[in-house]
């Protein structure tokens, strides 16, 4: 009797495996779907690849000054055999640059704006700012550039000369000549620009979901509003801004008409962000690209996979942060 | 039958309100003369309604806190309690379209008149919620003076104050050695007796406490009720309870809310020995004696 | 008796400021402006610039103070933090009121009967405005839309039904993929489509090779929007219909893409959006018109980003203007398509 408990208790009943077969439909339409779903996974191996490819050859001829040396340039040497050059050292502290002085103006701003519309504005001219800031995303890049080269340049190249009369001492704000316009200061606003949509969104979102619990607890021991911010919201919020402003820093990486309508192209290094010329590898492309030599568009797309593998670095890195931030919930 | 209920609660709130009003008073007197310590601040509401953009969700309602009482708000969900509560400390306009009637008088002043700061206001008028809500990114310690640094408030003797608060919230024992820790550790029970401690480093002279052992066991749930009644001996506590066992056991006066469909009311008011053995009205009867709700 | 009561009183919102209480900080910003000028006036600090930053600080500074007298030091502190985040929301909305306007208001000038009806096939950028116009590159403009939808919508519409229906293995890499895609910068989905299909072949510039980095670049946008379009699609009306005996292949298309139809075609409008204005990628792929060019396989096409690009690049006044004219029309285009997702979006909540 108990012998016969015991082995029932010794077997428990194994778990059924559903086999049924889904329908043939159903099976087409899966395997259709997750086929189709792996066109990312596609089109960002075949851009890595085919960048790679085509521009193996640059890497192999150039090396690592290819990354390091600040010339970009073919000279024909005495016996008439043409000798290239191919280094991207100054687009790259270029791209850096502006990229920099992007994020420092532009994220500032827009968690000073995603701060007002979650906790200051009201109602109605939340929904309006946010329509603005949404639309600000749509903005052509183009329209940018040509705002940036006729409203924006004069007025910062007259911010340039301020900044440069009373920091000069600053390495960075130094100048060798008076010549304030087309710098990568000048760059690097327009981009702040156009990276603030992104980071406002992002930090919107985050600031957003910040506990109400929290927010209460804090008001209840006599908080003034400010004080919650400081104490409740910003700690929160404090790594998914990280993540948006990379995913603004990734923006400023790539931009190429926006800069390219702004900036003096001179391929030499620049370390003054207030001083007329510098660089970044996306209008170097567009602007090599016209008169290349064949040998020489390949250059420009090993550039190209340069850019393309930073940008997807900072991406990546941005939007794990992002979606960690979002889905812990803190 | 609607209309009759509508018409004796009519009538009863305007005979029976001044007899409690009075009763309570003559009870004031008795307690202040039995314990001369200092205790909390007296507050006053006065005819106090509340909305939520059209909905009026609160109607009417007076009533007296004692310094040094206990009070406790009962009735069924959706009576409106906890929205008065949250009309005693400014927490209710944070509901963007709230608004509110009345006066809340706090030591004799209107909390809501135009002059006033609302943070001292909070400073003075402590709160505790439903929900355990502890600062994450903050150790146990820092939680505990959260409220002076919110606040920008200066103290002397931080660690007194420290050790004061949390004894006074009888967490002190359990806490003591792992004042640096996160207070993400804490059980749940802790974590309240924690924000009760934060509430009470600011010293306010009123505590008002929204269900504040609706989310726990009932083991952590009678040492809140021990703090509670070992509070009230220096400050004056609003309580919010939907279970009417804690009324019993942990307060002065008993106030039963009730809506019948329409905003919430404020049905009767008393002691609360009195309320649970022999209630005025007939709803309040039904309810302490689990008929509804 | 009580309900008389009750109807006699009127909500109140006490927290919120006073008639008096506003007209006192409108006069502490007249203060604050006025005290601006003088400041200007009789120091040699000069310009908007100036201007605009006095005013801050003294209306800062004034608002500070005030609530400092008023409600202590902590007062003082939020009443400054409150002006800094007002100050950063009017610094990141000045901008685009600068562009909007900077463009209706220098576009419009540009603005004729012939600039809808002509090409540059006959006329130089550098010719007079009146003759000349970009048809053609309007016309290059909605064909490359056409072809990047065609060819994207299907792509980021599986995706994005993998994502939530099927809900596969894979969802979370090919969501970190999608997310990454979606920061690939224009110029190197050009430069990509060039390295791979244009580099070594005989294939030259066309609208389709333009459309194909437009693609890429849409695909991202209308997958995530419909994504999320999708995850709104109550579980109930799926789990009906599996209960009804349909396969999931017919829910799916029966019941849960029509549900989210309007939100879908929201996600389609924002993808063109994103696009529309695209520069980079076309400087590669497209090759160059001047005419209307109906055939999106073969011979160079034009569109509105390359006519502003060139109109910029040559430099003449009216080459410049009609980059600003350019410009103007795809704003437009692109504020209408916004507006029209918009609309259409709220329709769904």
């Amino acid at each position: 009797m108990s012998s016969a408990q015991v082995t029932e208790r010794q077997a428990p009943p194994a778990k059924r495996e559903i086999t049924t077969l889904p329908r043939f439909s159903d099976r087409v339409f899966r395997g259709v779907v997750s086929l189709m779903s792996m066109s990312s996974l596609v089109i960002l191996s075949l851009i890595g690849i085919f960048l790679a490819y085509r521009g193996f050859e640059t890497f192999r001829s150039q090396g690592i000054h290819f990354l390091t040396s600040p010339d970009w340039l073919s000279e024909t040497d005495a016996s008439g055999k043409v000798i290239y050059k191919f280094g991207m050292s100054a687009m790259l502290i270029g791209t850096l640059l502006i990229s920099i002085v992007a994020v420092i103006v532009g994220v500032p701003l827009s968690v000073l704006a995603a701060l007002f519309l979650t906790f200051y504005a009201p109602n109605s001219l939340k929904k309006f700012f946010v329509t603005i800031v949404d639309v600000m995303a749509a903005f052509p890049s183009i329209l940018y550039g040509l705002w940036g080269f006729f409203v924006l340049s004069p007025m910062a190249e007259y911010w340039a000369k301020l900044i440069n009369k009373y920091f000069g001492w600053f390495p960075a704000f130094h100048v060798d000549d008076p010549s304030f316009n087309s710098s990568p200061f000048i760059a690097g606003l327009v981009l702040s620009i156009m990276i603030i949509p992104i980071v406002t969104s992002v930090s919107r979102e985050i600031f957003s979901q910040t506990p109400l619990d929290r927010i209460q607890a804090a008001y209840a021991l006599g908080a003034t509003r400010w004080a919650m911010i400081r104490t409740v919201a910003l700690p929160f919020g404090a790594s998914g801004i990280v993540g948006g402003a990379m995913l603004g820093l990734g923006r400023a990486l790539g931009e190429t008409v926006a800069v390219y309508s702004v900036l003096n192209i001179v391929y030499k290094i620049n370390w003054h962000v207030l001083y007329g010329f510098g660089g970044n590898v996306a209008s170097m492309i567009v602007s090599k690209w016209g008169e290349a030599s064949f040998t020489e568009a390949k250059a420009l797309l090993a550039a190209g996979l340069v850019l393309f593998i930073m940008t997807l670095l900072v991406n990546m890195g941005a939007n794990s942060i992002v979606t960690r931030t979002i889905k812990s919930g803190r | 039958m609607n209309d009759e209920n509508t018409n004796s609660q009519g009538d009863d709130m305007s005979t029976s309100t001044p007899s409690v009003l009075s009763s309570v008073a003559q009870n004031r007197a008795a307690h202040h003369e039995a314990n001369s310590a200092p205790m909390g601040s007296g507050l006053e509401a006065r005819g106090v309604h509340a909305w939520f953009g059209k909905h009026h969700a609160l109607e009417n309602v007076s009533l007296d806190f004692n310094p040094g009482t206990v009070t406790a708000l009962i009735g069924p969900s959706g009576c409106g309690k906890s929205t008065f509560i949250r009309t005693l400390n400014r927490m209710h306009e944070f509901i963007p379209s709230a608004a509110m009637a009345g006066e809340v008088l706090l030591d004799g002043k209107d909390i809501y008149s135009s002059g006033i700061d609302v943070t001292q206001i909070r400073l003075k008028i402590g709160m505790v919620f439903q929900k355990p809500n502890p600062f994450p990114s903050m150790t146990i310690g820092q939680n505990v003076l959260a409220g002076l640094k919110l606040a920008q408030l200066k103290h002397d003797n931080k660690e007194e104050l420290l050790e004061q608060s949390l004894t006074r919230a009888g967490l002190w024992n359990e806490v003591k050695d792992r004042l640096g820790v996160s207070a993400g550790g804490l059980s749940g029970g802790q974590q309240q007796r924690l924000c009760i401690a934060r509430s009470l480093a600011v010293n306010p002279k009123v505590l008002l406490m929204d269900e504040p052992c609706s989310a726990l066991d009932p083991g952590s749930t009678l040492r809140i009720e021990d703090t509670i009644s070992e509070l009230s001996k220096t400050m004056t506590i609003v309580i919010v309870t939907h279970n009417m066992q804690q009324a019993a056991r942990v307060s002065d006066y008993t106030a039963f809310f009730l809506s019948d469909g329409g905003p919430g009311q404020m049905i009767e008011v008393g002691p609360t020995s009195e309320m649970f053995s022999r209630p005025r009205d007939q709803r309040t009867e039904n309810y302490v004696s689990g008929r509804f709700g | 008796m009580t309900n008389l009561e009750a109807s006699a009183v009127t909500p109140l919102t006490p927290w919120k400021a006073t008639l008096n209480q506003r007209l006192f900080t409108v006069l502490l910003l007249a203060v604050a402006i006025a005290l601006s000028y003088i400041v200007v006036a009789v120091t040699p600090m000069k310009g908007k610039l100036a201007y605009a930053f006095l005013f801050m600080l003294f209306s800062v500074g004034f608002q500070a103070t005030h609530a400092g007298i008023k409600r202590g030091r902590t007062a003082a502190v939020d009443a400054i933090a409150g002006s800094i985040a007002v100050a950063g929301a009017v610094l990141v909305f000045t901008p685009v009121i600068s562009l909007i306007f900077t463009t209706i208001i220098r576009g419009s000038k540009g603005l004729r009967v012939n600039t809808f009806t002509q090409t540059m096939e006959h006329a130089a950028m550098t010719d007079p405005i009146s003759q000349g116009g970009l048809l053609h590159s309007l016309i290059g403009t909605l064909y490359l839309i056409l072809i990047a939808t065609v060819i994207s919508l299907p792509l980021a519409l599986l995706t994005a039904l993998y994502l939530t229906e099927i809900k596969g293995r894979a969802a979370g890499f090919i969501q970190f993929l999608v997310q990454a895609m979606s920061g690939v910068p224009s110029i190197v989905a050009g430069v990509f489509i060039y390295a791979a299909l244009l580099l070594t072949t005989s294939l030259h510039g066309s609208t389709i090779m333009g459309a194909l980095p437009l693609a890429i670049l849409m695909i991202p946008t209308v997958t995530r929007t419909a994504q999320e379009v999708l995850l709104l699609v109550p579980q109930d009306l799926r789990e009906a219909g599996v209960a009804l005996g349909a396969t999931q292949w017919k829910t799916v298309a029966t019941i849960v893409v029509p549900a989210a139809r309007s939100g879908l075609i929201t996600a389609v409008i924002l993808g063109i959006a994103r696009i529309a204005g695209e520069t980079a990628p076309l400087l590669f792929t497209l090759g160059v018109s001047d005419k209307i060019n109906w055939n999106p396989l073969n011979g160079g096409q034009s569109a509105l980003p390359y006519y502003v690009w060139s109109g910029l690049g040559l430099g003449s006044p009216e080459a410049i203007q009609r980059a600003w004219t350019g410009i103007l029309v795809l704003l437009m285009i692109v504020l209408v398509l916004f507006t029209a997702a918009r609309i259409l979006g709220r329709e769904k909540k």
